[in-house]
């Protein structure tokens, strides 16, 4: 079984378009590795993976979604062989739901999951977000999902971002957000999401940066 | 926690969201729900929020019970919302047509999903002759408010429930699956809400002070009933005069005028901004409010224009009102895309470019 990278997080936190800039930057980076994006979303039928097929087909990267994703039928029927898809990638990410409830679907599968080798879960937060705006309410629903997905997270993500009015400010007060939640919790910063025209400016003066491009968002921008 | 939400300070959040936060500050005191996607977001921010911040939630055993529960506490005087999506609401417009029928002020909200039947559950706009021409059985109007940003969903439900207020009546915020579910920034204005006084009608207890109100819009008596909806017509042609809202876009030169609400304006005004760019002189008229339609604002944006072209996500429902308010002076052609399809601002820039040819 190869790296599974889960991604979790509040709905609106920004997962999906962490989750994808996370699979393009790593495809990058292994070209020769076999990766697989999965939309573990039973939660909500709007901006999500599943909407992004073409993107990863581009890129080489497999893409597996709940069965009749984005159709009218867009019911919570999961029909993933999880042991299987994880055997056959070297990395697989997976898109978690929202809140606890869209962690239900992860527990799930618990018991493949908790015994992959270099298993990741990695919490992403953003302190513009409304309902986790405060180091506390984050922490709350981090350990909610984390009680429904039978699943320790192992690091967290600072998606800190205000939709097209973010700026370097944003970032920068965002830092101690981050850092308070990764003390409290005990865990390791994994990544600072930082928009790519703000990358160059802001690179040095953020922890582990990865450079993100927007891909969630409506049609008329 | 919510509680603080700062004034002025700006949040990113879904366009759910943000409606259930401005209703609460605006005073909501009750919020009676049932579960739809793609609304849900609304009521679960309700449930958390409201018994921490001096208000009711209830999730009702149905749609029909949810919109009673409003017309009860709507009675009472206090301020109070429901919230659904397409066919949650069409079960409500009984209760909706009862509360016309008894003056009574409401908010309710209806995030649009495709139809007709159970349709799908992405965005659509194909609720704008039921919200604005048979909200249910009767002679009757409803206020509706159609929102285009998470900012304007939280400062027209602010709005919708001072207007209610002000005329006895219900509001109705038309919003659609796309608006619901979309996160941007955002910002809660410290407006203080309109205080109106309901001591007039409200039935909140006599306490043998004075005679029973009674709320009711049964009238066995016929020319009794025509006399008090001519007088609720009185009233209309109040708001008509006063409450017309809209914006818009490039429309002082514009010959090719794009008309289009909620979502749909924001993928025309993308269109219009790239035609402009080509040497079209393409403009947008937004309409804010679809009762009472915009249509003197209508009239003077659309002076100059050569031909409309009216976008909705819908097979064209609101272009019946474009071309009333222009008594069908100029062509009015459309564009729409139905089902909970949302259309790209290129398709729409591919018809202005049509239009352009023919001019």
């Amino acid at each position: 079984m190869g790296k599974v990278i889960v991604i979790t997080g509040h709905y609106g936190a920004g997962k999906t378009n962490f989750s994808i800039n996370l699979a393009l930057a790593l495809a990058l980076e292994q070209p020769q590795a076999r990766i697989t994006v999965c939309d573990l979303d039973i939660v909500n039928p709007y901006f999500r993976t599943a909407d992004h097929a073409e993107l990863f087909e581009r890129h080489g990267i497999k893409l597996i979604t709940p069965l009749f994703a984005n159709t009218s039928l867009d019911i919570p029927a999961l029909g993933f062989d999880m042991a299987g898809e994880a055997a056959q990638s070297d990395l697989l990410i997976l898109d978690v739901g929202g809140d606890e409830q869209g962690a239900i679907a992860l527990g799930r599968y618990a018991d493949v999951l908790g015994g992959a080798q270099g298993l990741e879960m990695l919490y992403v937060v953003n302190r513009c977000r409304k309902l986790t705006e405060s180091p506390q309410e984050a922490l709350e629903l981090m350990y909610e999902i984390e009680q429904a997905a039978r699943l320790k997270h192992t690091g967290v993500v600072n998606n800190s971002n205000l939709g097209a009015l973010t700026d370097e400010e944003t970032l920068l007060r965002s830092v101690q957000y981050a850092e308070d939640i990764c003390r409290e919790a005990g865990l390791p910063l994994r990544y600072t999401a930082v928009r790519s025209e703000l990358f160059d400016a802001l690179a040095n003066k953020l922890p582990c940066p990865l450079k993100c491009e927007v891909y969630v968002k409506p049609v008329w921008e | 926690m919510a509680e603080n939400t700062k004034s002025g300070e700006k949040y990113l959040m879904k366009g759910n969201e943000a409606l259930a936060e401005a209703a609460i500050r605006a005073g909501c005191k009750c919020f009676f729900g049932y579960p739809i996607t793609p609304q849900t977001e609304l009521a679960a921010y309700m449930a958390k929020q409201m018994p921490k911040r001096g208000g009711v939630f209830l999730q009702a055993e149905s749609e029909l019970a949810a919109v009673n529960m409003l017309l009860g506490a709507a009675s009472s005087g206090v301020r109070a919302m429901t919230s659904s999506s397409s066919p949650g609401i069409s079960l409500k417009s009984e209760g909706i047509s009862y509360m016309a029928g008894s003056d009574l002020p409401a908010v309710i909200i209806n995030v649009q999903r495709g139809g007709p039947g159970l349709g799908s559950i992405q965005p659509s706009q194909s609720d704008y002759f039921q919200a604005t021409h048979a909200m249910g059985h009767g002679d009757f109007n409803i206020l509706v408010f159609a929102p285009n940003s998470v900012q304007e969903m939280a400062d027209l439900a602010a709005l919708a429930f001072d207007k209610a207020d002000e005329y006895r009546i219900p509001a109705m915020i038309l919003a659609d699956g796309l608006l619901g579910q979309m996160m941007e920034p955002v910002s809660f204005h410290e407006i203080e809400p309109a205080h109106t006084d309901k001591s007039g009608w409200a039935a909140n207890g006599h306490k043998n002070k004075r005679a029973h109100h009674i709320i009711n819009s049964l009238y066995l008596d016929a020319p009794t009933l025509e006399k008090i909806v001519r007088e609720r017509y009185e009233r209309y042609a109040i708001i008509e005069s006063r409450e017309q809202r809209s914006e818009s876009y490039m429309c002082e030169d514009a010959e090719i005028l794009v008309v289009g609400y909620g979502a749909a304006a924001r993928v025309a005004k993308s269109a219009v901004a790239q035609a402009r760019a080509e040497g079209i002189k393409a403009g947008l008229f937004r309409p804010i409010t679809l009762y009472p339609f915009p249509k003197d604002a209508l009239r003077e944006a659309a002076a100059g224009a050569k031909v409309l072209l009216d976008t909705e996500l819908s097979m064209g429902q609101m272009i019946e009102d474009v071309k009333l308010a222009i008594n069908c002076s100029k062509p009015v052609e459309f564009y729409g895309r139905t089902g909970g399809v949302v259309p790209t601002p290129g398709e729409i820039l591919e018809k202005l470019r049509e239009l352009n040819g023919g001019i």
